[in-house]
């Protein structure tokens, strides 16, 4: 099943749902969709017999702090075992209002990857069973991942890339 | 009266319960992990794991740290099999930049890897017959290992967080001595391991206490996200090495080993089965070893010889650049697997060009398939849920990266 057949069908059955698309830059196809709709988009990619998208691969979080009102972001990995097709699935949503749907329901092995996720960004996944911290201490208080915290001592100058013109594209530091 | 109290007291077993620490230091656990469980004599009710006590923040310091020094990082996911992690992540930089590798350096990755996943599953294997009370495999099996840390040290001169090869291929050829141990590693190997085999595959203690213990469906370890021996011990043939293949395993022929009942006995089986493939494989590989360069051309990211960075004014530049990493970096994001000796270990990297990587997400499956693990213990005895801890062969370094 090629990539335009999946976002033909995918337009067909749920219309309005996949707000972009894009082929990544290995060939993954990316489904840009909002958390409205992320548990439709999920449960049709897994449940949809032409689809079959049966494996959860990865789901991980992301921190864009310059998207302004979509600062934070899940990323889902799906695969399709039985013609052996990758999709991605992002949703972006703002930092001030961290709430998404849990996939748990699709799949057990959400449980953990999105309880890593809560711990190291702050986001919540309305639904979740048991959304507590996984690898950091409970009584931390910060969300490590996030781009503000530095690795270490803010004051320091010297390994600042902005220096050497290695900045990037998307702005890493808020000072 | 008295006896209905009894008889209610049975119907709410709560008081009778005993809560049981299992880690987080503890030998049975093999690393640093706790298990709260709640007991009913020797049975287990329901359990709690605890995970994290080696977290290291991995993802948050690769944001910080140029694209070959992440290397190191990976080395500490599974340090059982340390090199199947840093090719894994070199081959993910490789995908981002656009490199092949020539066949000779793909050729050598595959023999390294191999034998990583050797040594990956012989801990694992003889670990179990420890747990089962046979310590006397495990001993030579360390042996074994011992061999295998010798051909690592040979390639990149150290033996457990190896940092093997480099971005662009690997970072020496093969040395006369490298040449000499593996062949008489080929050799020797296969007798000893079928003679370790041969102590337990078929030894009535050991399947009494292997078969039936922990068995997981094949419905549920993928709905867990298992990949893996873990996975093919429940019956899925899924393996990225035929899946989706890197490195030219294409170009080998080797079987996946699946097992039916996904239970301690059967996880151990293909493991044991995945050795002898592995084995044919690095066979394969040597065999037809071709001729050629042991790593691609790209003097943005590989180190030039270190002889002609004095002489050459070429040589020097690139050094400086591979030092300071004033390397232009491609814009994108990559998603790559491999197979790990614990399942598909996956690479997500985000690139906004940067001298580091913006988001770097690794998938560890022993993280994504040791949740399944209380599920797996329920209702079974103590000493069968330490047997199905070693079994799934659960590594403190991918659990908590």
């Amino acid at each position: 099943m090629s990539y335009e057949q999946i976002l033909e069908h995918l337009h067909k059955v749920l219309p309005g749902v996949i707000t972009s698309s894009e082929s990544a830059h290995d060939g993954i196809l990316n489904l840009y969709t909002s958390r409205e709709h992320i548990m439709a988009l999920l449960s049709t990619l897994r449940d949809d017999e032409q689809l079959n998208f049966n494996f959860l691969t990865s789901l991980c979080g992301v921190h864009y702090p310059n998207q302004k009102g979509q600062e934070l972001g899940v990323v889902y990995h799906l695969h399709n075992w039985v013609s052996n097709v990758r999709v991605r699935v992002k949703v972006y949503f703002p930092k001030d209002d961290p709430h998404t749907e849990t996939a748990t329901g699709l799949w057990a092995t959400a449980n953990w990857m999105e309880r890593q996720e809560y711990d190291f960004f702050g986001i919540i996944f309305t639904g979740h069973p048991d959304l507590r911290r996984i690898l950091n201490v409970e009584d931390m208080e910060v969300f490590p991942m996030l781009k503000e915290y530095k690795l270490e001592d803010g004051t320091r100058t010297d390994k600042d890339d902005r220096f050497f013109g290695r900045e990037g594209n998307y702005e890493r530091s808020f000072d | 009266m008295q006896v209905q109290s009894y008889f209610s007291s049975l119907d709410n077993l709560e008081g009778e319960l005993a809560t049981l620490n299992l880690g987080p230091t503890h030998p049975a656990t093999h690393g640093i992990f706790q298990n709260v469980l709640k007991m009913d004599g020797e049975r287990i009710v329901s359990g709690e794991p605890t995970i994290g006590y080696i977290h290291r923040a991995f993802e948050k310091l690769a944001e910080h740290r140029p694209y070959n020094q992440i290397t190191p990082i990976t080395d500490r996911l599974n340090y059982c099999s340390s090199p199947i992690n840093n090719m894994g992540w070199h081959m993910t930089v490789e995908k981002l930049i656009g490199c092949e590798l020539p066949k000779r350096a793909q050729y050598m990755r595959v023999i390294i890897m191999e034998l990583a996943r050797i040594a990956d599953h012989l801990v694992c294997d003889a670990v179990i017959g420890v747990d089962t009370g046979a310590l006397t495999g495990f001993t030579y099996m360390m042996q074994e290992r011992e061999r295998i840390y010798e051909l690592y040290e040979e390639v990149c001169g150290s033996r457990l967080t190896t940092n093997i090869g480099r971005i662009g291929g690997m970072e020496r050829d093969f040395t006369p001595v490298f040449h000499e141990k593996l062949q008489a590693f080929l050799k020797g190997f296969p007798a000893r391991f079928e003679e370790f085999n041969n102590l337990l595959e078929r030894n009535r203690i050991f399947m009494d206490r292997c078969i039936g213990a922990g068995p997981i469906s094949a419905e549920k370890a993928i709905s867990y996200g298992f990949t893996g021996p873990n996975l093919r011990a429940a019956g899925v043939d899924y393996d990225v090495r035929v899946m989706s293949p890197y490195s030219s395993y294409e170009d080998f022929e080797f079987d996946i080993p699946v097992g039916t009942s996904g239970d301690t006995y059967d996880r151990f089986v293909v493991r044991q089965e995945e050795i002898r493939q592995s084995l044919r494989i690095i066979n394969q590989a040597y065999n037809n070893l071709p001729e050629g360069d042991y790593h691609a051309d790209v003097p943005t990211f590989y180190l030039p010889e270190k002889p002609d960075v004095y002489t050459k004014m070429e040589a020097l530049i690139y050094h400086f650049k591979v030092v300071m990493q004033e390397t232009p970096i491609p814009v994108g994001e990559v998603y790559h697997a491999v197979e790990g000796g614990n399942g598909e270990l996956g690479f997500y990297l985000i690139s906004d060009g940067g001298r580091h990587p913006f988001r770097l997400h690794f998938r560890r499956p022993c993280f994504i398939y040791y949740q399944a693990y209380p599920e797996m213990i329920k209702g079974s005895l103590l000493s069968d849920a330490i047997l199905t801890m070693s079994s799934m062969n659960v590594i403190a370094g991918e659990l908590d990266a």
